[in-house]
C-alpha cells in the first residue's frame, strides 16, 4: 500500500522535528554528557510517590470524572490562590495528560481554519503543529536577545490582523529562560484589552523563577476573562513521567475543552491524580528546595558560558540557558554536531525551537553540579581550541 | 536559600570561587566567611563520606544506648566528656526518650566493640545499663543513599 498517499495532508504538512539529523546522531552516542533534557533531574519527592502507591493499594484503579478528581481540582484552585493570587472555582479547571494535552485542547477549542495564532519564536515546539492540525495559521513573532527574549507590545501590535484569534504566551520560556514581568505583561494587556483576541498562557515553569515571583497575564486587569492558563506538575514537582497537567480559564472555554478531552482521553491517569493531590497539599517546600538548587546551577552555567566568550543573557526562569554561539561562525546545528563529535557533549540547537533560534544553543541545567562543570569544561576546550576546525 | 554552609555541607570539595558564583557573591567574602566558621568551630572539619561495605578494612559499627545517672551540677556532660576521649568512639549524643546517651562506636571486629563496652563503658560508676546494637547495613549515610542508581535514567535529549 502507498501509505504516503493515504496519510492526511495535515499530518504530512507538519514536520516531525526540524533537526532530525542531529537527533539521529545523538541517539547513537550513548556515552555523551548531556545538557539536553527538558525535564528535572530530581526524582518525584517520596511523599508524592507514596501517595500514588497508596492509591493503588486502596484499589483506586478506575476512571475519574472527565474533568478530573474534584478533590484535585479543589486543590488546584487553592494552589492558584496561594501561589499566584488568582481565584477560580473547580468548574474552571480540567486535569489533563500533561501541559501538552491542555495546549492541544485549548488550541483546538478556539481555532477555526484560517485563524491566526501568534507564537513567540523561539519557543516550545508544540504550538505550531497543534495550530496547523487545528487548521489555523501559525504566525511567529521573533523575540530578540537584546530584549531579553521578551515579547514586546510593539511586536504584538504589528503582528495582529483581523484574523488573529489567539496569542500564545509561553513564559517563563523554554528554550530561552526569559520571563515577563508585571510591567511587561501590562503593556501586552494594553494591546489586547478591547479586542477579541484570547491568550493561551503556558505557565508550566511558573514555580521556577529566580529573584522575583511569577506574575500571570491573568493577574492583569481585564485579562482573566480572555486567558486560558496551562500548568502542570511536571516541572514544579519533578513529575514528568506521571503525565499530569491542568488548564484553567473561563468556564465557557473550559466546557468546550472538556468535550474534546472526554472523547480523546476520557480522564487523566487516576494514580497520578491522587499523587498530585499530595503534591499540592504538601509540596511547597519541595518546590523551594529544588528551585534553590536550580538557582545555584543557573549561576554556574551562566558564568561558565560568559567566561568562555559565548555570551549568555541571564535567564530568570525555567532551567535553561540560551547562549549565543555566533562568535564561532557556525550554525547552531553545526555547532551541536561538532561539539558532540569532538567533545561528546549534547546540547540542543536553537533552531529546534524556531528559525529565530539560529545562532543559539539551548543548555539545560537540570543536571548535577558535577555534570554541569564537566560539560562546561569540555565546551570551553572546544571553543578555545576551535575544535570544529580540526580534521574530520 | 543556599548558604556557604549548606553548599559546603553537601560538597566540601567546592572552591571558594565556585561557591561565590553559585551564591552570586564574591570570592573574598566567601573565603572570609569560611575562615570565620572554621575559627568559631562551626565548621569542624572536612572529610570524605566512605561507603566501606565490601572494602578490605570495613569497620564494625555499633550504636550503644547508655542509661546514666546525671551528676549534681554537671548533668550528663561529665560522663559524655569522659566517653568522647576514646579513639574508638566516633560520635556521642545526649538523647531524649528511653535512654540518655547514644555512643557510636567503631572497631575492627564485633568482639572488639563488645569488649570495649564491657571494659570501658559498663564499669563507669554513673552508667546504669548499656545496650549494644550492631549496624548491619547502611542504606543511607549522611544524606547519601548508598546504592543509588548511577546512570541518568532520562533520555539524552528531550525538548
Amino acid at each position: 500500500m502507498n501509505y504516503e498517499k493515504l496519510l492526511s495532508d495535515k499530518v504530512k504538512s507538519i514536520e516531525p522535528s526540524g533537526i532530525r539529523k542531529f537527533f539521529d546522531i545523538v541517539a547513537e552516542m550513548s556515552d555523551a554528557i548531556s545538557l539536553g533534557v527538558g525535564e528535572p533531574d530530581f526524582v518525584t519527592p517520596w511523599h508524592i510517590r507514596n501517595r500514588g502507591i497508596q492509591s493503588l493499594e486502596h484499589g483506586h484503579t478506575h476512571y475519574t470524572s472527565n474533568a478530573g478528581l474534584l478533590e484535585l481540582r479543589k486543590e488546584v484552585v487553592k494552589y492558584l490562590e496561594r501561589r499566584v493570587n488568582l481565584s477560580y472555582t473547580p468548574e474552571n479547571v480540567i486535569i489533563t495528560v500533561g501541559g501538552s494535552e491542555a495546549i492541544d485542547l485549548c488550541i483546538r477549542s478556539l481555532v477555526d481554519p484560517g485563524d491566526e495564532v501568534l507564537i513567540p519564536d523561539p519557543s516550545f515546539v508544540c504550538y505550531k503543529p497543534c495550530t496547523v492540525l487545528a487548521g489555523g495559521v501559525p504566525v511567529p513573532i521573533v523575540t530578540k536577545a537584546e530584549n531579553r527574549f521578551k515579547l514586546t507590545a510593539e511586536q504584538l501590535k504589528a503582528a495582529i490582523t483581523p484574523k488573529t484569534k489567539l496569542l500564545i504566551l509561553p513564559y517563563p520560556n523554554n528554550p530561552t529562560g526569559a520571563i515577563m514581568t508585571e510591567e511587561d505583561l501590562e503593556e501586552i494587556a494594553e494591546v489586547l484589552r478591547g479586542t477579541d483576541i484570547l491568550v493561551l498562557s503556558d505557565e508550566i515553569y511558573l514555580e521556577l523563577t529566580y529573584g522575583r515571583k511569577h506574575v500571570s497575564i491573568a493577574n492583569i486587569s481585564g485579562m482573566k476573562e480572555r486567558t486560558v492558563i496551562v500548568n502542570g506538575f511536571s516541572k514544579s514537582y519533578a513529575m514528568t513521567g506521571w503525565r499530569l497537567g491542568f488548564a484553567v480559564g473561563p468556564a465557557e472555554i473550559m466546557s468546550a475543552m472538556l468535550k474534546i478531552h472526554q472523547y480523546a482521553i476520557m480522564s487523566s491517569p487516576t494514580t497520578s491524580q491522587y499523587a498530585a493531590v499530595d503534591a499540592l497539599r504538601n509540596g511547597d517546600d519541595d518546590i523551594e528546595r529544588m528551585r534553590n538548587e536550580y538557582d545555584c546551577r543557573r549561576r554556574i552555567i551562566v558564568d561558565g558560558f560568559n567566561s568562555m566568550g559565548l555570551s549568555c543573557f541571564e535567564p530568570e526562569g525555567a532551567f535553561y540557558v540560551f547562549p549565543s554561539i555566533q562568535s564561532t561562525g557556525l550554525t547552531s546545528e553545526e555547532f551541536c554536531v561538532k561539539l558532540l563529535e569532538k567533545e561528546k557533549v549534547a546540547v540542543v540547537p536553537g533552531t529546534a525551537f524556531g528559525t529565530s533560534g539560529e545562532g543559539f544553543v539551548r543548555c539545560s541545567y537540570a543536571y548535577s553540579i558535577k555534570n554541569i562543570y564537566k560539560a562546561l569544561e569540555r565546551i570551553k576546550h572546544f571553543v578555545e581550541t576551535r575544535g570544529w576546525e580540526a580534521g574530520e | 536559600m543556599s548558604t556557604v554552609l549548606s553548599l559546603l555541607e553537601k560538597d566540601a570539595t567546592l572552591s571558594a570561587k565556585q561557591i561565590a558564583v553559585m551564591l552570586g557573591t564574591n570570592e573574598e567574602d566567601v573565603k572570609n566567611q569560611i575562615k570565620k566558621y572554621e575559627e568559631e568551630k562551626v565548621i569542624l572539619g572536612y572529610r570524605t563520606i566512605v561507603n566501606w561495605e565490601g572494602e578490605e578494612d570495613e569497620p564494625v559499627t555499633a550504636m550503644i544506648e547508655l542509661k546514666v545517672t546525671p551528676q549534681l551540677g554537671a548533668g550528663f556532660d561529665k560522663v559524655a566528656q569522659e566517653i568522647q576521649q576514646y579513639e574508638a568512639v566516633s560520635s556521642v549524643y545526649l538523647m531524649s526518650g528511653g535512654f540518655d546517651i547514644c555512643v557510636i562506636l567503631e572497631g575492627k571486629t564485633m568482639k572488639e566493640v563488645a569488649l570495649f563496652v564491657a571494659e570501658k563503658l559498663a564499669p563507669m560508676e554513673e552508667v546504669l545499663s548499656t545496650a549494644t546494637h550492631f549496624i548491619l547495613k547502611k542504606y543511607k549515610i549522611d544524606g547519601i543513599i548508598t546504592d543509588n542508581q548511577k546512570e541518568d535514567p532520562r533520555e539524552v535529549i528531550t525538548l
